[in-house]
């Protein structure tokens, strides 16, 4: 499994950080990006998608593995 | 006023949001708002359209500036008040500003908000709620209300602007007099408005002079488009931090503790999963949204069938948006493990609360402490709960009861 943060529609809620920290890094403004160069390690799938699944700015997607990690 | 004083007959064309049965029990309005007109209007307090859908507050949030943020308080300011704002020239940015000037200020305050930020004041936070407990465990009752949510708060925002914890009790009552109270009284309004800028502009002028490592001094050395920053603006700031980051904390750590006590399964769950807590927590902040937030519009702008007009003010119900039945399963119900919930009950898009980390951060080591010490608790006298509302709605009074260990 491999995830993106849009960085256009991220607002620094955070939620990701709070829910799944190990698998994002927020900036000093709340900015996340997915770590790992948005790899998931297996165990932590489900902790993958409770994240996508609480952003309120539908800021965090699934993507292929062989996507780009970011678009900004 | 006098109009404000009538029964609400017609929730879609009438609504009062301080009517008691708005504030004891708002669920069967929302869905009945939702369902219906959606976009409900009133004449009372000012007048006012609002917003109850998801998808409406989603886009709404979005059409900035037609929809402006330069007055986010649901009852329009008293004219004395009008005035000042107007001689300041700064109110409280970046929460009444637009871009670009909110956004030059909210890059100001976020740093000091961000999740790093706020960890470091979590082992204050911890010993606070222990000693809060200490206080009040050997007698077996307590308000969970006033006793242990409510007093959390002022505490964590004085120790981060450098106040002494003995001014905290005035904070209290500013920060009621200014929304809770001060909205339908608007000479209480403007009293207590008036003396949180004169606290802060003594110790603005203060810092000024004697610096010192908390927020206000670090904020003084803070650069606005080149120019360094205003009095005005430091003391703006700091009234947003007291007025937004106390009575809203205080509402979602009580209205948690509040269900707790009233609902067995949950408490016993989460004693048992205590790594369930930030999903949890999530749940809780979705169900019990204590904000609702207000723009102001600035162009002829559209939702549906309604067009809003210039100077017309708009709430948005982040509490109502996040019961929406299309978009939260089963969205009456509190699900501790919730796992879709896009919740907005910190707002949503550039106006996203700046200082939720610290909320969620204190309402974490709040209830984490209290059922690590008070496991089993539960009301008292259930008829003794009050709750408030308006802009930010809560439970002032928990009466609780619990055995000694």
């Amino acid at each position: 499994m491999r995830i993106r943060v849009d960085a256009d529609r991220c607002q620094g809620h955070n939620r990701c950080y709070a829910l799944a920290p190990e698998l994002f890094e927020v900036d000093d403004y709340g900015l996340s990006c997915a770590t790992n160069d948005g790899q998931v390690p297996v165990a932590l799938e489900d902790k993958a998608r409770l994240a996508i699944d609480n952003c309120p700015e539908f800021a965090i997607s699934q993507i292929a593995d062989d996507q780009p990690p970011a678009t900004s | 006023m006098d109009e404000n004083k009538n029964p609400v007959k017609d929730w879609a064309s009438d609504y009062d949001i301080f009517d008691d049965e708005y504030v004891n029990d708002p669920l069967p309005i929302w869905n009945e708002l939702r369902s219906g007109c959606p976009i409900a209007h009133s004449t009372r307090w000012g007048g006012s359209w609002l917003a109850t859908r998801y998808e409406d507050v989603q886009a709404m949030v979005r059409m900035v500036p037609a929809l402006s943020n330069k007055a986010p308080v649901v009852v329009p300011p008293p004219a004395e008040m009008r005035a000042e704002i107007k001689a300041y020239g700064v109110d409280s940015p970046p929460i009444t500003s637009d871009p670009p000037e909110q956004i030059t200020y909210r890059r100001l305050i976020l740093p000091f908000f961000a999740p790093k930020a706020v960890a470091a004041h979590r082992e204050f936070t911890r010993t606070l709620c222990h000693q809060l407990i200490d206080g009040f465990i050997e007698n077996g009752h307590c308000d969970a209300a006033a006793d242990y949510a409510q007093q959390l708060p002022p505490q964590v925002i004085a120790h981060l602007l450098g106040i002494d914890r003995s001014r905290c009790a005035e904070f209290v009552e500013w920060v009621r007099g200014t929304l809770e109270l001060g909205l339908t009284q608007p000479q209480v309004r403007v009293d207590n408005r008036r003396k949180i800028r004169e606290f802060f502009a003594e110790l603005v002028s203060a810092r000024r002079i004697a610096p010192s490592d908390d927020l206000i001094s670090k904020l003084l050395e803070a650069d606005i488009e080149g120019q360094p920053i205003t009095d005005q603006g430091v003391i703006g700031i700091c009234n947003l931090l007291l007025v937004a980051g106390i009575d809203t904390t205080w509402n979602s750590i009580g209205s948690a503790l509040w269900h707790l006590a009233g609902h067995r399964e949950h408490r016993r769950r989460l004693v048992a999963e205590p790594e369930l807590l930030p999903t949890a927590i999530e749940e809780l902040l979705r169900f019990y949204s204590p904000v609702t937030m207000a723009r102001k519009v600035t162009e002829p702008v559209s939702i549906g069938d309604v067009t809003f007009q210039p100077g017309d003010r708009v709430l948005l119900s982040f509490p109502a948006a996040n019961h929406d039945p299309t978009v939260f399963e089963r969205a009456d119900e509190v699900v501790l493990d919730r796992q879709r919930n896009r919740h907005i009950a910190f707002g949503v898009g550039i106006h996203r609360c700046a200082g939720s980390n610290l909320a969620r951060m204190e309402m974490e080591v709040a209830l984490q402490c209290w059922l690590e010490r008070i496991p089993e608790f539960e009301l008292s006298d259930p008829s003794a709960v009050t709750w408030v509302g308006g802009q930010v709605r809560g439970p002032r009074s928990i009466p609780v009861r619990f055995s000694t260990l």
